[in-house]
C-alpha cells in the first residue's frame, strides 16, 4: 500500500478509501486476517488512533470485521465486494463523462474513445 | 485523572509577558503538535511542564501533581539542544541512562542503534550531527514513558532523516502514552498528528482535532497555519 498522503483532507477518510480499493481489487483477500491496528499504522506510517478511527469505518460499511480476541479478518461476503466494486467504478465512469462533457466530446464519441484506447488491456 | 493540564499558567521574563493564561489537557494516547513560529512561548511552555522553569502565576498538572520527582518518571523529554557530553561512547551514554532512569530500555534501544548501524564505541564527539539527533531521539523513546515531549525534533535534518524520525517516534511510543511534538515544519508532521495546538504571542490561539480543523478550513494543517500567521 503506497502511503503518499494528501495534507487537505482527513488521513483517516483516505485509508478508508485506500484500504476500500485493496478489498474490492483482491489485493487484500475475502477472508484475510489483517495486521493488527499498530502494524498497519506502522507500514502506512500513520499514526495508530487514525488507523483505528479508518478500520472502524470499514467495520460499519461491512468490509471488515472483528473476531474477539482473533483479530480483524476482510469481509467473506462476496457480494458486497461486488456492490462496493459497481459504487467504485459508477463514481469514476460518471467522473469520465463529465470530463468528456466538459472537452466538448458527445457520449457516443467518449463510449468509442473508450473502446478505441481500453483496446489494449 | 488528566495527563498534563496547564491552568491558567503565565510566565513573565523581567517585564515581558511570554506566555498569558495558558489553559490545556494533553489526554492519554494522542500524538499531539505544538505548533507556532519561533519565539511565540513553544519552548517556555515545555521547559515549565518539565520543572525546569517555575510558572510566574497559574499551574502545571502533571496525572494530577505539580511538576516533581514522579513527573520527570512520567516525562521523556527531548530538548531543543543536546545535553550529551561529547567525550562518551554510546555504549557509555546507554549505560548512564540505565542508571539514570528506571523505565530506560536498553535492550530496546540497542536494537535500534543497531538499525542505524552505529558501532556503540563511537564517541558522540565523532557523530555528525544527523546522528547525533538520531541517538538523542532514540535514547528519548526507548524509555517507557507516559508522555514524550520532543521539542523541536525535526530542526536542521534532511528529508529521510526527518522519515526516520517520524518512524521512530510511531513505533516507539507506548500504548496509551501521549506525545507532544513542537515545531514549526508543519507539512511534514501533520499527517501523525491528532490534535494541534497554535500558539501565537504567548496565548493558545487554536487548539483542535486535526481533521476537524481540516474539514472545518478545508485545507492542510500547514496551510491553515500559514493563513494565521502571515506575516
Amino acid at each position: 500500500m503506497d502511503y503518499i498522503f494528501d495534507n487537505e483532507r482527513p488521513i483517516y477518510i483516505q485509508l478508508v478509501e485506500k484500504l476500500r480499493l485493496e478489498i474490492v481489487s483482491g489485493k487484500l483477500k475475502q477472508g484475510e486476517r489483517l495486521p493488527s491496528v499498530r502494524e498497519l499504522a506502522l507500514i502506512v506510517r500513520v499514526n495508530p488512533n487514525t488507523m483505528q478511527k479508518a478500520l472502524v469505518e470499514l467495520e460499519n460499511e461491512g468490509l471488515v470485521y472483528t473476531e474477539r480476541t482473533n483479530g480483524k479478518f476482510v469481509t467473506t461476503d462476496i457480494k458486497l465486494i461486488e456492490k462496493v466494486k459497481k459504487e467504485l467504478a459508477k463514481e469514476k465512469i460518471t467522473k469520465y463523462l463529465n470530463d468528456m462533457k466538459n472537452i466538448g466530446i458527445s457520449y457516443d464519441d467518449a463510449v468509442t474513445y473508450l473502446q478505441e484506447l481500453g483496446g489494449d488491456e | 485523572m488528566e495527563l498534563l493540564e496547564c491552568k491558567h499558567l503565565c510566565k513573565k521574563f523581567d517585564d515581558k509577558q511570554i506566555l498569558n493564561d495558558i489553559n490545556i489537557t494533553i489526554p492519554r494516547g494522542k500524538i499531539i503538535g505544538l505548533l507556532g513560529k519561533n519565539g511565540t512561548g513553544k519552548t517556555t511552555l515545555i521547559k515549565l511542564i518539565n520543572d525546569l522553569l517555575t510558572p510566574t502565576s497559574g499551574e502545571v498538572l502533571i496525572n494530577g501533581k505539580k511538576p516533581g520527582i514522579a513527573s520527570k518518571k512520567v516525562i521523556s523529554y527531548l530538548p531543543e539542544r543536546t545535553y550529551l557530553d561529547k567525550e562518551m561512547t554510546i555504549d557509555e551514554v546507554l549505560k548512564y541512562f540505565e542508571e539514570f532512569y528506571d523505565n530506560f530500555d536498553i535492550e530496546r534501544a540497542k536494537k535500534l542503534l543497531k538499525d542505524l548501524n552505529l558501532n556503540i564505541d563511537t564517541h558522540i564527539s565523532k557523530m555528525s550531527k544527523g546522528m547525533q539527533e538520531k541517538l538523542q531521539l532514540i535514547l528519548v523513546m526507548s524509555r517507557d514513558a507516559e508522555l514524550y515531549i520532543l521539542d523541536e525534533p525535526l530542526g536542521g535534518v534532511d528529508p529521510a532523516t526527518r522519515d526516520y524520525i517520524l518512524d521512530t517516534i510511531l513505533s516507539n511510543f507506548n500504548e496509551g502514552a501521549s506525545v507532544l511534538i513542537s515545531t514549526h515544519l508543519i507539512s511534514d508532521i501533520e499527517r501523525i498528528l491528532d490534535e494541534v495546538i497554535f500558539i501565537n504571542e504567548g496565548k493558545i490561539v487554536i487548539n483542535s482535532s486535526a481533521d476537524e480543523l481540516r474539514n472545518k478550513e478545508n485545507a492542510s494543517i500547514d496551510e491553515i497555519f500559514r493563513r494565521y500567521f502571515k506575516c
